[in-house]
Order: C-alpha cells, then sequence, then structure tokens
C-alpha cells in the first residue's frame, strides 16, 4: 500500500514529464485516477494548482468524460456491455439480474465495497455477446443463469 | 535486430530478404515439411483465452521436440469472430475454430506430427456439413479484404511480417517518386471517402489541409470509435497498426505536417499496446521520426487517450478533447483544415480509411476506383452482429447487397428466427427492411432509404425484437452521449425519449406519435453538430418501416414482438392446457395455481395465471410442454 505522499509525488512526477502542459490535462487525469481510483475535489484542485489552470476547467473535464469518477469504487467493478450487439442479445436482463443479486443500481457501489456495478457501451468483443466484464476479465455468451455462479468467484 | 533503413532501396532488399515469411503462408500446399501456426489475438478470441492456447501450444511444440518445423505466433482479428478463439495451420490453410487450450496437444499431436486434420476442430456448417479450409467456408467467399488485407495473415507485434507484406513500400514510393501534388491527386482519383460516417471525399479534405497556409499542421487519426456495436477500427489497430501509422505520415507528407496525433478510446488497451509497439519498431528502423527512410523528410506520432465520450468522434469535439478540453464541439466553418488543433490546419480521418491509403498508393487510385459503385468506391468492412449466425467482421465491395452480407456472408438468421430489419450507421443511423434486401450498399443509397453508412455497425434484428424498444435504446444512447451545449439536442432529445418510455410502458397515445414525429425534425434542423442532427434518425426510420407496431403499442395498448414487459398479459388457454403443472413448479413468484376447469387432458385441472402477481418474466410460456403452447401473452 502506498501512503498518501507516495501517490501524491508518484504523479507530480508524470505531471513534470509532461512540462505541466494543460493540454495533457486528460493524459494526467488518467493518470491520477489509475493511482488514485478515483479523482476527488482536493485531487483536482492539486492538479489545477500544478497545471496553473483554474479547479473549474478540471472539474468541467472530470465531469464530462464518462471514464472519470469523483466517488471511489468498488473491490471488485463489474461491467456490463450495453452495446447494440449484447443488447439485442439479452444484457440488459444480465444488468437487471446483477441489480438483483447485489441490491444496487447500475452506477452504484455495495455498502460493503465488494461490488461496483456500471455499464458500458461495447467492449468490441460482439462474438461473444452479451458479455459482462469483472475487473478487466471478460466472461461471454452469457445467460441470466450464469450470474450468480460468476458472482460467487469473486 | 534490424539496423536503420535509410533509403528506398534499403527497404526493398529487406523486403526481398523477408517477404518468404508470407509467401509460405499466402501460397496453400500440402507439404508437411515446415508449419506455421497463426493463432487470432484479437479482443474477441482473447477474451475467450487465445492466448492461453498460444502458450499451450508453444508448450506442446517443445514438449515433442518439434519446434523447429513449426512457428507459432498470434495474428490479428480473422473476422470470424462468432467462431472464435481461431487457429489457422500454414501451408494447407487448415481452418480450426472454437479452439479450447487444452486441444493445443492434440493439433501439435495429431496436425503437425502425423498430418491429421482435427474433424472436430473444423468449421461445421448448419446444415453438418463440414470444411477444413478458410477458403470454402461461405463467410469468407464474398469477402474482398483490402483495409483488413493483413489482419489474420502477419503478427502484428513484429516489424519484419509488416515489411514482408509491403509495408511502408508506399510511404518510400511517396518520398522518392512522389510530389505532395501528385499523392493528393491519386487519392482524389481514387474515389476514397471517409469510412468514419459521413462519407467526405478523402482527397478534397488532404487538398483544403494542403492549401491552409502554416508553419505547424497536424494529422490526426480519429479511433474513438464510438458506435455501440462496431469494432472494425479496432480491428485493424490490432491487427495491422502499421497501415495505420505509414498512411498518416503518407498524408503528413502530402499536406506539410509533420507531427501527428492518434485519438484512441481508453476501452481499447490491447490496440493502445499494439500501437505503441508498432510506433516504437517503426521508429527504431527509421520509418517514423526524423529523416524517414534518409529523405528530409520527418513525421512523430503520438498517442492520445479518449475518456469515453461518444461526440469525440465528431472531428471539432475530438479536437477539443486532444487540448485537454471538454469535448464540446464547435461550428464549422471554420473546418480544422484552417483552424485546428492548437488552431493550426490539420486533417482527421478514420482508421479504416488511413488503412485503405497505402493500397491505393502501391497500385494507383484509378485500380482501387474500379471497386465499388459510382459513387462510392473501394470497400467497406462491417461489424456483422446481433441475431445473425455468423457475428463477426466483413469486408465487402460497396454495391454489396444486404441480402448477400445477412444471407450467404452471415449465415441467415440465427435460431431459425424471421428477419426483421437491419440497423446501420448506430445511433446516427436507421433501420433497413426486408423490402431494402435488394438494394446495393453504398453512402447515397443508404441515406436515401432513411439510415447511413455510419462507421459500419451493421445490427440484425429478428422477429422477437421490438422496434420501438430499439428506436428507445438508440435513444438512450444519445441522451447519455449528448454533450450539452445546445438546446435542440440536449432537451429535445430528453423529451423524444419520454415519450417513448410512455409508449412502450402503455401510457401513449396517438397524438404522441404526431408530437414525436414533429420534434424528431426540429432536433435534426436545428442542433449543432452531426450528433444531435442525426439523433432522432433510429426514431424516424422505424417510424417510417413500422409505424403499425408504433400504432399497436399506442392504440391496443399491446407489444406485437412480445418484448415491453409492461404490455405483455401472459394467460393460460384452458383448452390447450395438459394439467402438466410443469408452468406452476418454475414460476417464480408462485403466481400460477390449478383450476377447477378441466383441459385438454379430461381428467387433469388446468392452470390459470395471477396477474396481481405475475412479473412477466416468460418461464412459464417457455417451460409449458403443450403443442401449441397453452400459454399466450
Amino acid at each position: 500500500m502506498k501512503t498518501n505522499k507516495e501517490m501524491f509525488d508518484e504523479l507530480d512526477e508524470f505531471i513534470d514529464s509532461l512540462n505541466c502542459n494543460p493540454s495533457e490535462l486528460i493524459a494526467i487525469l488518467h493518470r491520477a485516477q489509475s493511482i488514485f481510483g478515483y479523482l476527488p475535489f482536493s485531487l483536482q484542485a492539486h492538479i489545477a494548482n500544478k497545471l496553473k489552470i483554474s479547479p473549474a476547467k478540471v472539474y468541467g473535464v472530470v465531469s464530462f468524460y464518462s471514464f472519470f469518477t469523483m466517488v471511489p469504487k468498488g473491490k471488485n467493478v463489474i461491467n456490463v456491455c450495453l452495446g447494440t450487439a449484447c443488447f439485442v442479445r439479452g444484457s440488459d436482463k444480465i444488468l437487471e439480474k446483477l441489480e438483483e443479486l447485489l441490491h444496487i443500481k447500475n452506477g452504484e457501489t455495495t455498502p460493503d465495497g465488494k461490488f461496483t456495478l456500471t455499464s458500458l457501451r461495447c467492449v468490441g468483443a460482439c462474438g461473444l455477446a452479451p458479455v459482462m466484464q469483472i475487473n478487466g476479465k471478460t466472461y461471454g455468451n452469457l445467460t441470466v443463469d450464469d450470474v450468480e455462479g460468476i458472482l460467487a468467484k469473486y | 535486430m534490424c539496423k536503420k533503413i535509410n533509403s528506398k532501396e534499403e527497404l526493398l532488399n529487406l523486403y526481398n530478404n523477408v517477404k518468404d515469411i508470407l509467401e509460405f503462408r499466402k501460397v496453400e500446399s500440402e507439404s508437411t515439411e515446415k508449419y506455421h501456426i497463426s493463432v487470432c489475438g484479437g479482443t474477441g478470441c482473447s477474451s475467450s483465452n487465445s492466448l492461453e492456447i498460444l502458450e499451450k501450444l508453444k508448450y506442446w511444440a517443445k514438449e515433442c521436440g518439434v519446434e523447429n518445423k513449426v512457428e507459432i505466433s498470434i495474428t490479428g482479428c480473422f473476422g470470424f469472430c462468432e467462431r472464435g478463439p481461431i487457429v489457422k495451420i500454414f501451408p494447407d490453410h487448415t481452418f480450426y475454430t472454437k479452439v479450447k487450450p487444452e486441444d493445443a496437444e492434440r493439433i501439435i499431436k495429431e496436425h503437425i506430427l502425423n498430418h491429421k486434420v482435427i474433424e472436430d476442430l473444423i468449421y461445421k456448417k448448419e446444415n453438418g456439413e463440414t470444411t477444413a479450409k478458410q477458403d470454402n467456408i461461405n463467410f469468407y467467399k464474398k469477402q474482398h479484404r483490402i483495409a483488413l488485407r493483413n489482419c489474420g495473415l502477419i503478427d502484428p507485434e513484429v516489424i519484419v511480417e509488416t515489411i514482408a507484406a509491403k509495408g511502408y513500400q508506399a510511404l518510400a514510393k511517396c518520398l522518392y517518386e512522389m510530389t505532395p501534388e501528385q499523392i493528393i491527386q491519386e487519392v482524389m482519383d481514387s474515389g476514397l471517402r471517409g469510412r468514419g460516417g459521413a462519407g467526405f471525399p478523402t482527397g478534397q479534405k488532404w487538398k483544403f489541409a494542403r492549401a491552409s497556409v502554416s508553419e505547424k499542421k497536424y494529422i490526426i487519426c480519429n479511433a474513438d470509435e464510438g458506435d455501440p456495436g462496431a469494432f472494425m477500427d479496432r480491428s485493424i489497430l490490432e491487427g495491422d497498426p502499421h497501415s495505420v501509422l505509414e498512411a498518416m505520415a503518407i498524408a503528413g507528407y502530402a499536406i506539410g505536417a509533420n507531427e501527428g496525433e492518434i485519438y484512441i478510446r481508453a476501452e481499447y488497451p490491447l490496440a493502445v499496446h499494439r500501437l505503441q509497439i508498432a510506433i516504437q519498431q517503426a521508429t527504431e528502423l527509421g520509418l517514423l521520426g526524423d529523416h524517414i527512410l534518409g529523405t528530409d523528410f520527418s513525421f512523430n506520432i503520438n498517442i492520445k487517450y479518449g475518456a469515453g465520450a461518444f461526440v469525440c468522434g465528431e472531428e471539432t469535439a475530438l479536437i477539443h478533447s486532444i487540448e485537454g478540453c471538454r469535448g464540446e464541439p464547435t461550428i464549422k466553418p471554420p473546418f480544422p483544415a484552417v483552424k485546428g488543433l492548437f488552431e493550426k490546419p490539420t486533417n482527421v480521418n478514420n482508421v479504416e480509411t488511413w488503412a485503405n491509403i497505402p493500397v491505393i498508393i502501391l497500385d494507383g487510385g484509378k485500380k482501387f476506383a474500379e471497386i465499388g459503385t459510382e459513387k462510392s468506391k473501394g470497400t467497406k468492412v462491417f461489424a456483422l452482429a446481433g441475431k445473425i449466425n455468423n457475428v463477426g467482421l466483413v469486408e465487402v465491395p460497396m454495391g454489396t447487397t444486404l441480402r448477400e452480407i445477412i444471407y450467404d456472408i452471415g449465415g441467415g438468421i440465427k435460431n431459425g428466427k424471421k428477419f426483421k430489419a437491419v440497423q446501420t450507421g448506430g445511433p446516427s443511423g436507421g433501420c433497413l427492411t426486408e423490402k431494402d434486401l435488394d438494394t446495393p450498399i453504398d453512402y447515397d443509397n443508404l441515406v436515401a432509404k432513411g439510415s447511413m453508412m455510419g462507421s459500419g455497425g451493421m445490427i440484425v434484428l429478428d422477429e422477437d425484437d421490438c422496434m420501438v424498444n430499439i428506436a428507445k435504446f438508440y435513444l438512450e444512447f444519445t441522451v447519455e452521449e449528448s454533450c450539452g451545449k445546445c438546446t435542440p439536442c440536449r432537451i429535445g432529445n430528453k423529451r423524444m425519449l419520454e415519450i417513448l418510455n410512455k409508449i412502450t410502458d402503455g401510457r401513449g397515445t396517438k397524438e404522441d406519435l404526431d408530437k414525436l414525429n414533429e420534434l424528431a425534425h426540429f432536433i435534426k434542423d436545428c442542433s449543432l453538430c452531426a450528433l444531435g442532427q442525426s439523433a432522432p434518425n433510429p426514431v424516424l426510420s422505424t417510424m417510417a418501416g413500422f409505424y403499425d407496431e408504433y400504432l399497436a403499442h399506442v392504440e391496443e395498448k399491446r407489444c406485437p414482438a412480445g418484448s415491453c414487459k409492461n404490455l405483455l398479459n401472459y394467460k393460460i388457454i384452458i383448452p390447450n392446457c395438459l394439467g402438466c403443472g410443469m408452468c406452476a413448479r418454475n414460476c417464480p413468484v408462485d403466481a400460477i395455481h390449478k383450476t377447477d376447469k378441466f383441459g385438454k387432458n379430461p381428467r387433469l385441472n388446468a392452470y390459470q395465471i395471477d396477474p396481481a402477481k405475475c412479473i412477466k418474466c416468460g418461464t412459464c410460456m417457455s417451460k409449458c410442454p403443450a403443442k401449441p403452447k397453452a400459454i399466450e401473452r
């Protein structure tokens, strides 16, 4: 586990390597999110300060792109593909089943912090539709009955 | 392994030294002296453990002492994702489908050691016929591969294989033999139009960018493939990244730019990885970077990440995103060719467009223009998905009919269901129906039919799909992805979605249909960018083709396809009921009970469903063994 200072040092080093160039903001936010897991206001303010731009501009970018999150995610992140190919093969039913089993809605995290349930548009594995990813591992050709067994592995 | 290449001759020498690698794979023979095994390493196949298959194959080759006789490598997407993971054996061109890691032992022991084809791994048609060779599979017969020419042939992580496939020869030809004007003329002659959606002539775009006077210009590759259900750009980047890099450098030379940016979705980690390797290898060989091939021309390429915003596929929005801002579109003009990235002239093309360029330069624009229809030249890659037997990536000449794609290549509709419609162009496109099946597909015909080419997603729908629900699906997508800058798109689409929700919930009226129509035209006319202007298309085209379905929803409160849950009413038809109780035993909410009436069998009581308890899951209907079914909805 890295200390807070180590995490900030890692980020600062990265920002310095890009010459504190504000046009690299998105790349910096990607890195910050991979280090800290999420992008709280305090972190956004830190980045704004470093790049000498207003925190409002950083917040504007963070809130615009769906990849960035301002709340911490759970230990296991479940991504259900809601691309068209998966949708017509029933991924909406998979999502419903997950919501039912985890007692959370799409976009939420379980109170114990174990699972975050999100959806995305097309991972590009349309031949395996419907698919979901848990921590980046893809499960394909899903049926509603498979879901419980897969969750039990985590 | 190779030193820097300093001239066209050195590149050609290297090509002559290494071209046999691919000759061996291209020429089919029954020779058993040497083998090459290609394992598909695309996202689809690697999601089903193809990399483990690769490791196991290597392990067994070593274990059986044949590692000198057989080369094993990954390759890009074969396109036949439905049957993945794919393993292809050269030189006999045996095409193994749905391979599992535990099959690796048999492939080495039976095929490589004993030269025997493994019958249960080869492709099997729906009618049970089998075929061992890729070329005999209907899925590949009608395809014409230009943009995907190297996918499934070369190892994308080894640049020598790209060189053996004539990689970078087009760049060399441009730098040594052609003026920028000649290059642009060649691209204009080819008739190539942008493959990202709008279909703007690529040569024109380059001409405008060249005409802008500036010290600094930029080339951008749009790899922000946001259309849900389309994955051709990703497959090209994963399977043949150098073709894109080479084309960007050619365009850089033609318009006078020395820097290129590839804007790619963060959801495509494998494509990013392959691009990074490709850029590094090409730079080491002197095919990118400073003084390319010993000339005065320099060109550097950077990778920029998207962060999940569909609107960033629009070129002005994309440019703002690269600048580190919110990806909001701005009004054109000024066009990027005049004022683009960092206010400098910029040329943006999409991945598939780029992949065509080296072929156009090497074979000539006129030859390319021989393929296709009068106004749409060349080929188009489609991502065939949905309710179709052969899901995958197909590349066909422009002018191929939908019928050929869906039935000959795609193998028809899954589970023998009836074809209903095909959706093209993603959230900006529309649906084509049975009567359009024989229309030759090109940019203009699709627009005339109320749809569009888009990036090439092609989603096949069957009789179980409710068209109102499909329209709602796409509108949900655009509402979520609307950047919110202009009012018609931000508010108008949300109102349309509310009306659609009302209709699928069974609260819609006939006036709602008129309102939908009016609102749709208003949004199309008044939105700022292509996202808003095209957002109502799925609604308009489904209303044009399936108005009776909309009417059934609002007037009879009925969903003909049986997919809108709130409009379903499960009922047991007592005279058909066998009294077996299968439905009652499987009902998850205990909503089915015995009645005092007899059904088909005069000694067994029929059942009935309590509508107050029913959750409309449809389990009873799927479990009912009676023929015809005793349950209707």
